[in-house]
Formats: structure tokens, sequence, C-alpha cells
């Protein structure tokens, strides 16, 4: 009797103790509590990551974005006054950000469309297969800092093999590549999309190619359907996933470029090539500007959210999902 | 049916067969035609800079261009790695930064990954999607804060910044991976080892990990390329030629290619060939990792 009436109120509260710890974990029975603590462990090093690394950068640089801060002192709060500055005080604001969209609207068509021509022609069940994929992959590989300055040499007006080839073909005036006002945006274009072309965007069309049932390919060669119809009408649908999420990716890509204009071109001449993460890098990290470099890292995520937005809003008109 | 009617086809038309089968020879010799086309216009890039790296500095600047040098200068590679500029000291910093950085984000993804697909807690599903929209802002905004932050802690032109960070789960792209991956491994051996008596880790170390040999070096590949070509994290981080890593170094290289007035071209692009040769060699060793990691992020991604 005593013993229970002891024992009783102990009982009790240990069991709510372990039930409160059990609903904050979202766990009914003793074992699943502790099976539910032991994940938080194993997750451990990514919550402290997220904290760290993303979280509070994240509200740090939205923060900055309304300061002006120079890594020695303080932030100084001065309102939207660089959102205004960018907007309407920086020369270099909006011709770099066009210029990062001009970028973009040449690079995406070419680097996915090339890669899905490339992958089709892979398909094709060719001899030596393995060894074409490699050689088209390889490009992808070149760290971008060699990429830049390997087409540097190449693409050089006078000693470069490009102009030599082009010379000897009868152009007597080739253009002067990287080195040229008007040709160094297309110059850095083609390069990325040399680079990027037989590369990963590649080896997924090849794959969503692969998924593409054989059963499609007969019944539209019963019809009568030729090699263009049948791309036409069965492949290109039927990859259109494939090719969504290539697109997503390209764009993600292209509004980030940076390596290779900066190593071939520091951004020239005269600014052909002053990409937008180029005009964030210099005020941030040349000019120390670490307020003004925010608030120009959250237009370009912005925008960038933005893109990611329209093109998940409008896939739904051209994406087709089997079975969905 | 259908059979029958193809196989009346093929009889009625007999005379006319091999014109189609000549068409389809030509389609195919065009098809040879524009891949070969293709590889020489993926491979001469390549080997123009291969040869390159072997020429003399007349040969380098010579008009018109050489293609092929004269007597191939393979004392090149050797010298760049004895000129002014610490070349050597930069591919062991690169290395360092890539087994660091390599080693990280395997382990602590994979713990990460384990306790998503195998655990039940309040809050995971929302962090799952948390992790993954991580993938979608740009790493600028984060760069300026984390360099406020490894500039207070006293790191800047360390190489602490460069692998730290990837010891903290190894970023979104790492732990997706390793948790598609964990979801194709049957439940039903974590509850026998569970029923015997082990406990979570040695269910992981023991049975699960064993069985991702694969996805471990499919990561490992993706993250060592990602690694060795990484050009912002070090331009940023790191302000004397010592501490360089090959991707910066070869920037600094290439803005000043001369030694005491001594031109360096050929020695730069010796320098460029030996930075791509690690990776070129990984990509052929372990190419079918390669492709399936990638198939695996793009089709369930």
């Amino acid at each position: 009797m005593a013993v229970a009436e002891t024992g009783a109120p102990v009982q009790r509260s240990a069991e709510s103790r372990a039930s409160l710890l059990s609903r904050l974990v979202g766990a009914q029975t003793p074992f699943q509590t502790k099976r539910a603590i032991w994940g938080y462990v194993y997750a451990a090093p990514w919550i402290l990551g997220l904290i760290i690394f993303w979280g509070g950068p994240i509200l740090a640089s939205f923060y900055f974005g309304f300061t002006e801060y120079a890594v020695i002192g303080s932030p100084r709060f001065t309102g939207l006054s660089n959102y205004i500055r960018a907007f309407s005080g920086d020369e270099l604001f909006w011709p770099s950000l066009g210029r990062t969209f001009s970028f973009a609207g040449m690079y995406i068509p070419f680097a996915v469309g090339g890669a899905l021509i490339l992958a089709v022609l892979l398909n094709q069940k060719l001899f030596g297969t393995t060894v074409f994929r490699t050689l088209f992959f390889v490009p992808h590989l070149i760290p971008a800092v060699a990429l830049a300055v390997l087409w540097t040499f190449l693409l050089a007006p006078r000693v470069g093999p490009v102009n030599e080839f082009l010379r000897t073909i009868g152009i007597s005036d080739p253009p002067g590549w990287l080195a040229s006002r008007d040709s160094a945006l297309a110059s850095v274009t083609m390069i990325n999309v040399w680079a990027a072309m037989g590369g990963n965007t590649m080896l997924i069309f090849l794959a969503g190619l692969q998924g593409v049932p054989q059963e499609l390919y007969d019944a539209a060669s019963i019809d009568g359907g030729g090699p263009w119809a049948k791309f036409r009408h069965v492949t290109l649908p039927m990859l259109t996933p494939t090719i969504f999420f290539n697109v997503v990716l390209a764009v993600i890509g292209a509004l980030k470029v940076f390596t290779t204009a900066w190593v071939a071109t520091q951004g020239g001449p005269s600014y052909a090539t002053w990409f937008f993460a180029l005009h964030i890098y210099f005020q941030a990290f040349q000019y120390f500007r670490l307020g003004y470099g925010s608030a120009l890292a959250w237009v370009l995520a912005a925008i960038l959210m933005f893109f990611t937005w329209v093109q998940v809003r409008y896939s739904r008109r051209w994406v087709h999902y089997e079975g969905g | 049916m259908a059979q029958g009617t193809l196989a009346q086809d093929t009889q009625l038309h007999r005379p006319s067969v091999s014109p189609r089968r000549a068409t389809q020879t030509i389609v195919r010799a065009l098809t040879y035609a524009i891949v070969l086309a293709l590889c020489v216009l993926f491979g001469f890039p390549l080997f123009w800079t291969a040869m390159s790296s072997l020429k003399t500095i007349p040969e380098m600047f010579s008009f018109p261009p050489i293609l092929i040098p004269a007597a191939p200068q393979w004392a090149n590679y050797w010298t760049v790695l004895n000129i002014d500029y610490p070349v050597g000291r930069w591919f062991i910093n690169s290395v360092l930064i890539v087994v660091l950085t390599t080693f990280g984000t395997i382990v602590t993804s994979s713990l990460v990954a384990y306790s998503f697909a195998r655990f039940e807690y309040r809050g995971r599903d929302i962090l799952f999607m948390i992790t993954l929209s991580t993938m979608m802002l740009p790493a600028q905004v984060t760069l300026i804060p984390q360099f406020v932050l490894f500039y207070k802690l006293g790191w800047v032109n360390t190489h602490l910044p460069l692998w730290v960070p990837h010891w903290f789960g190894g970023g979104a792209f790492a732990i997706f991976l390793m948790r598609q991956f964990f979801l194709t491994l049957p439940r039903d051996l974590d509850e026998a080892a569970l029923i015997d008596g082990a406990g979570y880790f040695r269910i992981f170390w023991s049975i699960l990990m064993p069985l991702c040999k694969p996805v471990l070096a499919t990561l490992a590949i993706i993250t060592i390329i990602a690694s060795w070509s990484d050009f912002l994290g070090p331009l940023i981080y790191l302000n004397t030629p010592e501490k360089f890593t090959v991707s910066v170094g070869l920037q600094f290289f290439n803005a000043v290619p001369e030694v005491g007035g001594e031109p360096m071209q050929h020695l730069l692009m010796a320098a460029c060939v030996m930075s791509m040769v690690p990776i070129i060699l990984m990509f052929f060793f372990g190419q079918r990792f390669f492709v399936q990691g990638i198939v695996m992020s793009g089709i369930k991604g």
C-alpha cells in the first residue's frame, strides 16, 4: 500500500515527462522517441550547417543590403539607399544585367539544344559510342580557369589556330574574338557552350532518350513516320520533362556566369563581358562595399526566383508527364 | 495481325528494299560524318593545348602558327615546377583541400541522409524541403556574410573556409543523392539487424554503408571535380601565392605570364595541362559511377 502510494506519482511523472518529449519529437512509444532523438543526432551536422552557412548568412545579407559596411567597423543602416543607387545611380548596373541576359539568351538555346542533338546522335547505337561520349564530355571536366586560358590562346587574333584556319579558308579579316569589344561577349558565350554541350545536360538527355518506350517508335513506323516525324512526334513530347529540367538548370547556370569572363577578359574590353556576377564580385571583394554587394546579390536572387517560378508556372502548357 | 501485314508488306515490296537500304546506309554514313566532325570540334582544342605545352617560346608565337613542335619540350613540365611561382605548392594545396572536402562531404552527408531516409521525427520533411531549396539560391547571397564570418574568425588567407563548411552535411546535392540511394535499400536489413541487437550507428556503418559503395564513388568523383575546379572561393579567401590552389594560381600565372621579363606562356600551357589531367584520368576510371550519379540526380530530381 505504502509502496504503491509512493510509487504511483513517480511513475506518472516519468510517464508524463516521456510523453512530453515524445510529443515534442512527434513519436508515440518510447522506442519511437529514442529513434527520433537519434534521427536528430545524425542530422545535427546539417542542421548546424544550415544555421551557420545558410540561415544566418541569408538573414545577415538581407540586413547588409540596407547598410553601408566595409568589413572593418560595423554596418551602418542606410535604408533603401543601396537599392536606389543600384536602380538609378550605378552606371554599370543595367548594362551588366542586360549583358547577363544577352548571354543567357544565346547560351541556353545553344547549350540545351546542342546537348539534345548530341544525345540523339549518340543514341543511334553507333560503333564506338562510349568513346564518342567520353570525348564529348571531356570539355566539361576542364577546370574553368584552364578553359578560359586555353581558349584565350586558341582565339588569339594573330597567332591563334582558329583565325589561322579562317584565313586559310579565305576569310582575310577574321574577328578579334576575346580581344575585341564587338565579339568578346559572343566569344565568352561560345566558350561556355563548347564546354557545356557535351556535359551533364547531354548525359541527362541520353538517359531520357533511353526511357522512351520502343513501342512508340514501332507504332510510328507502322504509321509510315520517317525519322523526322518520329523525332517531332515521339521523342520531343516524351522528352519534355527532361528538357524542362535541363532548361531550369541552364537558366540558373547562365545567370551566375563568372569564371570564364573573369579569367579570359576581366570583364573587358571596355566592359563588353562585365556580367552581373562580376559586378557583385567587384563591389564586394575589390571595393569592399559589402552592403551594396549584398543588395546586388539579392537583386540576382530575386531575378532567379522569378524565372524559376515562371518556368514552373508555365511548364504545364508544354511539359508532358506520362500518366500524370 | 500487325505482324501479318508487315510480312506481306516486305514481300510485296521486295524489289524496292535495296534502294531503301541504300538511303539507310547514306543516313548512317552521314551520322558518322557528323559525329566525327564533332569529335574534331571537341578534341582539337585539347590536342592543340597539349601540343602547345611542348613548344618553345618562339614556336608559341610563330606566325603562321605551328601545330606540332619540331622537338617536343618535355622539360617544360619539369621547368614549370621550378620557376619563381610556387606551382608545385599550388598542386599540393589543391590536393589537400580536395581530400579534406571530399572526406567531410562523404562522411557527414551520408549520416544526414541516413537520418532523412530511415528515421521519423518532427520537422524532418520540412527540413528536407529547406535542404532542397538551398540549391536554388545563388551562392552570391551567402558569400558576403560567410566572408564576414570567416574574416572575424581570422580564417582569411587560410584554407579553412574552403573545406570546413563541407564537414557540415556536405551540401544539399550530396544529401539528396545519398538519401535517394538509401531509399532504394530494403528496410528489412535494418530491422533484422535491430532485432539482432545492433545499434543505429552499427546498422549505418556495418550494414548500409558497404552497400553504398557505388553511390559513394559517384559522390566522391563529383565532389573531387567540383572542389578541384572551384575558383570563386579560393579567389576570395586566398591572398598570398603560397596559399593558392591550382585554379587561382593558374589565373595569377595567366595574368602575368613572365618571370623577370622572360615570357612563360609555354609553361602556362604545361600548367594548364597538369591541372586538367588528374580530373580527366579520374573520369576515365570512374566513368560508370559518374554517369550513374548524374542520371540519378537528373531523373529523380
